[in-house]
């Protein structure tokens, strides 16, 4: 993939554009001027070592950056391993609101020896690093900004308490940054006190050694690089949360009453924060649960709860990843087949098998549409935002106690584990639909009932829920073959009866599912599709192929499976759509082509990006821009 | 039609009113002779005699001769047969989503000792209200006659095959791991089996019933230790066995010593009587020695080995609202705009 990057904003421009930059003013003739400012856009790259503390650092950088008002994002990027290990954290600010991860690091604060040297290598000229004195990177790079700091020194003068000083150490830096880069002290401080809101001492220490860092900068380092804040205001009234709080507030505002789950990363912080959020607002005034949580001994037990009290006639829930949802595939097919309500969140990371358990990717789509053996298929949600992933987790019980089947909601690690910004969610106005459910009053009127016929044509049956006081209520829910009456049966027009009502339940979820989100830039012959949060970088790039390349690409983000009919229709009204996804296989663009018409399949082009870390606009930018052969 | 008055004369009715012949299932389509079959009449009188009314029972099984059993009793019933040895997790999503359900598991020796060991572990370690029956006849009758591991070693198959492995003995582990109520009996012993049964249904927690039951077409020759015949020989209860439900008047005449008398949590009582002299049987240890000692001669010990009525069942542990959470109003289970209002505001 190319690495130049014409246009990009945050490359350096020439040092004479120098006018007008208040930061040069008054400098000594001999320190080399600075370029032109680049205000409001640009990313620092944060190198430490995992389990060194940094995490509170890293999130004042970024909510300090929010409360200057300039949009913002921040991606973990973590090892398998408690501690010990390098870990990055990226802070990408963009006055445009971009919010997909950026290939090129702008800033860099190199704090792990181990990975210093190359993190340094890796910066393009004209990138700026912040790092510990002692490891004289300067030697590696003459074409880098280089700040050395004397961390330790500086660490041991405001924390006398030598245990502490790794964590404060990280706090350093903030400060550093926060001079060098323009940062509203005042910003900083707040977001600093939120962040140790219920500790006073911890927050006192802290906020001393970013006022150390500070005035080490200020005193000490010159600003050469271009790169500042400046106040805005395109975060007011904003929130930031993850993408697993998200699913979790979704989950209550749903009204789930049983959530099992076995932990697995970057799923179990969906299970630990609604517990946080069920216990605070779900325990009623007599002290008692309207909710139980039950951590499962494996997923196929978590599973297993789920259907059973789905069977019974409780909103329930689990959250895993991969190799739970493999562990899921037996019960998946019993949930389609005897037709049982349940929701289970998929934060994906990378597979096949452990693979890489701390990153990201968008690579069980088809597992999970076709999870277990048969004929069998789900209806499957794709959030791309921390709103949607709030909504899509209300509309996932509807939809499940609607279908009466279990609905898997597909985030993913960087969308789950990664701060994003967002409006805030507004309360869900539509009352719960429990779906199909005959009561015993329902009952006696109606007289018979089969459990398993269609009586109103959408393929969709009645059922009852145990306890239900009539004689008639009762039926039997079994995963062999069974007919109307949900007597077993191995005739085979009792069977394909069967299968034949579920396929057209299916076609009924295509009308019930979200349906698209669909940006027509024109007439354009071109479309693109993705989903999920492959979208940031999809947005950002539509921009980049028309400022750079003047192609204005149509976009349709797919939010479920089975597709909404807006997905054939763009498809139908272009000439080449470029489905872009983070799988090596293009798992979306084969589930299309099951879905197209014969004709249509071969307008389809594949965008992949499967490394593991985030997708970005430019790898899509370049991979767009060679298939069209501009 | 439930619980309705009878006019005379009609069919013999229970305390509910109901003959029972509501308590009855479809034909079963098990092997003439199956044990199985033998278990499924004994639910269906313990049902009958307890008067419980049908709709208040869940039937969960897994997958086996013995697993299609819940077909066989209790129609008015909701049912779910389940996959392979995923019973209890099936189980306790449905009886925390109801918790004012009876509970009523029926499973194999395959389902529970191979492939749902994991799953009956857990079950019993919570302590879930539920009857957990396991219909044991030493093999995979389903897939036509395979060891199982309650196969006792040197036990013999049809064919001639010798098992080489040890049992696994459902009962010790049950009590070790938990369960609360847990006790081995033979299909064949309709007196014991019944009362146990109908202690079963009075107790709040795990109810583990291990009940051999011979499966006629695979493991019922010379050489097999789960046949009738090997049962007839080697059955040893433990004691007898006796039980007054709550409804009935309960004699005060009980002679203490080597009886027990345990006040259930429905005000029943459990009476165990003729019991070994210095065996308790809510102490685990003896419990578990004394199944070990039996194995070793050769005896299969039937009666309630172990029962607990104070450890709290896993409902109580949860805390749960009173009424079912699958039947909380909206009101109930969505918390209002202010909740959310409050999440924001500190999200900004
Ligand atoms: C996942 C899975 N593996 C294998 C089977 C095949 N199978 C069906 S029943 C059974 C054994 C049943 O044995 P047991 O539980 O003792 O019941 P029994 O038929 O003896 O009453 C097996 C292996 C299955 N249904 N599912
Ligand atoms: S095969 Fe054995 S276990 Fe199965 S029904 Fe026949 S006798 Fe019973
Ligand atoms: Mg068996």
């Amino acid at each position: 993939m190319a690495t130049t990057n014409a246009g990009a904003p945050s490359a350096p421009a020439p040092a004479r554009e120098r006018s007008g930059d208040p930061i040069a003013q008054g400098e000594p003739a001999a320190i080399p001027a600075p370029p032109k400012p680049v205000v409001n856009d640009f990313s620092i790259q944060v190198a430490t070592v995992n389990g060194s503390g940094s995490q509170s650092a890293n999130s004042v950088l970024l909510r300090s950056i929010f409360a200057m008002g300039v949009p913002v994002s921040g991606k973990n990027l973590f090892p398998s391993n408690i501690a010990g290990l390098p870990t990055w954290y990226t802070i990408r600010a963009s006055k445009h609101g971009y919010v997909a991860r950026k290939k090129e690091i702008d800033v860099l604060i190199a704090m792990n020896p181990e990975t210093a040297r190359e993190d340094i290598l890796s910066l393009r000229p004209g990138s700026a690093a912040i790092y510990e004195e002692n490891m004289n990177l300067k030697q590696y790079r003459d074409d880098v900004v280089c700040y050395p700091v004397p961390f330790d020194k500086l660490t041991a003068a405001v924390c006398p308490e030598a245990k502490l000083r790794k964590l404060v150490k990280n706090m350093i830096y903030v400060g550093v940054a926060a001079q060098l880069l323009g940062m509203d002290m005042k910003a900083v401080e707040d977001s600093l006190r939120k962040q140790f809101a219920k500790k006073q001492k911890a927050a006192d220490l802290n906020w001393a050694a970013v006022e150390a860092g500070f005035n080490y900068a200020a005193q000490t380092l010159t600003k050469q690089d271009p790169f500042v804040l400046e106040r805005m205001h395109a975060t007011e009234g904003k929130i930031i949360i993850d993408g697993n709080a998200a699913c979790a507030l979704g989950a209550m505002f749903a009204g789930v009453t049983l959530v099992t789950w076995y932990p697995i990363t970057p799923s179990s912080s969906v299970v630990e924060q609604l517990i946080d959020f069920l216990k605070k607002y779900r325990v009623e005034p007599d002290g008692k649960a309207s909710f139980a949580v039950v951590q499962a001994e494996d997923e196929l037990a978590a599973i297993g709860m789920v259907l059973g009290a789905g069977w019974a006639g409780a909103r329930s829930m689990t959250a895993t990843s991969g190799p739970g949802i493999s562990l899921m595939a037996e019960f998946a097919g019993l949930g389609y087949f005897a037709e049982l309500p349940g929701v289970i969140f998929d934060i994906q990371r990378v597979g096949p098998s452990t693979g890489l358990p701390t990153r990201t990717a968008q690579a069980d789509l088809l597992s999970v549409a076709f999870l277990s053996h048969g004929d069998t298929k789900h209806p499957i949600l794709l959030p791309a935002s921390v709103k949607e992933c709030f909504e899509f987790a209300g509309a996932a019980f509807d939809l499940a106690e609607q279908m009466q089947t279990p609905v898997f909601v597909l985030s993913d690690l960087d969308l789950g584990m990664n701060n994003w910004m967002s409006e805030p969610f507004e309360y869900p106005e539509k009352p719960l639909n429990r779906g199909k459910v005959l009561t015993a009053e329902e009952l006696k009127k109606a007289g018979e009932w089969g459990r398993y016929k269609d009586v109103d044509g959408d393929g969709i049956p009645y059922r009852t829920l145990p306890g239900t006081d009539h004689p008639k209520a009762a039926y039997f829910t079994r995963g062999s073959g069974h007919n109307e009456k949900a007597q077993y049966s191995e005739r085979p027009e009792d069977y394909q009866n069967l299968m034949e009502r579920l396929a057209r339940k299916f076609e009924t979820a295509r009308t019930l599912v979200p349906a698209p989100v669909v940006v027509q830039a024109g007439k354009s012959k071109v479309g693109i599709i993705a989903y999920g949060t492959s979208d940031f970088a999809v947005l950002e790039s539509r921009d980049q192929l028309k400022k750079e390349f003047g192609v204005e690409a149509d976009y349709l983000r797919i939010r479920a499976y089975p597709f909404a009919k807006e997905v054939r229709e763009f498809v139908a009204s272009h000439e080449r759509v470029y489905v872009v996804e983070q799988n090596r296989d293009a798992q979306m663009l084969s589930l299309l082509k099951l879905d197209l018409a014969a004709g249509e399949t071969t307008k389809l082009r594949s965008v992949r990006h499967f490394n593991g870390l985030p997708i970005d606009a430019r790898s899509v930018t370049d991979e767009i821009v060679m298939q069209e052969g501009i | 039609m439930a619980a309705g008055t009878v006019t005379n004369p009609g069919p013999k009715v229970n305390r509910i009113g109901l003959p029972v012949i509501e308590y009855r299932g479809s034909k079963t389509t098990l092997c003439a002779g199956c044990g199985h079959n033998a278990i499924s009449e004994r639910i269906i009188d313990a049902l009958y005699e307890m008067g419980v009314q049908p709709e208040r029972v869940m039937k969960l099984s897994g997958i086996g001769c013995s697993s299609k059993s819940p077909a066989y009793f209790l129609s008015r019933a909701h049912s779910f047969n389940s996959v392979h040895g995923r019973m209890p997790s099936v189980a306790t999503g449905a009886l925390l989503a109801n918790k004012t359900m009876m509970g009523l598991g029926v499973s194999g020796d395959g389902d529970t000792a191979s492939i749902g060991i994991g799953q009956f572990v857990h079950l019993m370690r919570r302590n879930l209200p539920l009857i957990y029956i396991i219909e044991d006849n030493g093999v995979y009758g389903l897939t036509k006659g395979q060891f199982s591991a309650t196969a006792d070693i040197g036990s013999k198959l049809k064919t001639g095959v010798v098992n080489d492995l040890p049992a696994i003995d459902t009962c010790s582990l049950a009590i070790q791991l938990g369960a609360t109520f847990v006790g081995r009996s033979f299909s064949g012993d309709k007196k014991q089996l019944l009362t146990m049964l109908k202690a079963a249904m009075a107790h709040k927690g795990t109810v583990m019933l291990d009940v051999i039951s011979p499966c006629v077409t695979f493991n019922d020759h010379e050489g097999s230790t789960r046949s009738y015949k090997y049962m007839q020989d080697h059955e040893e209860p433990i004691g007898e066995v006796g039980f007054v439900p709550s409804f009935e008047e309960i004699d005060v005449e009980y002679e203490a010593g080597s009886s027990f008398d345990v006040e259930m949590h429905d005000g029943s009582r459990l009476r165990l009587k003729k019991l070994p002299e210095n065996y308790d049987p809510t102490d685990r240890a003896v419990a578990v020695k004394t199944l070990m000692e039996a194995h070793e001669k050769n005896e299969i010990l039937t009666g309630v080995f172990y029962i607990d009525t104070q450890k709290p069942a896993f409902t109580d542990l949860l805390n749960l609202v009173d009424e079912p959470l699958a039947l909380l109003p909206q009101e109930r289970t969505r918390p209002g705009k202010q909740v959310l209002d409050e999440v924001m505001a500190k999200l900004k």
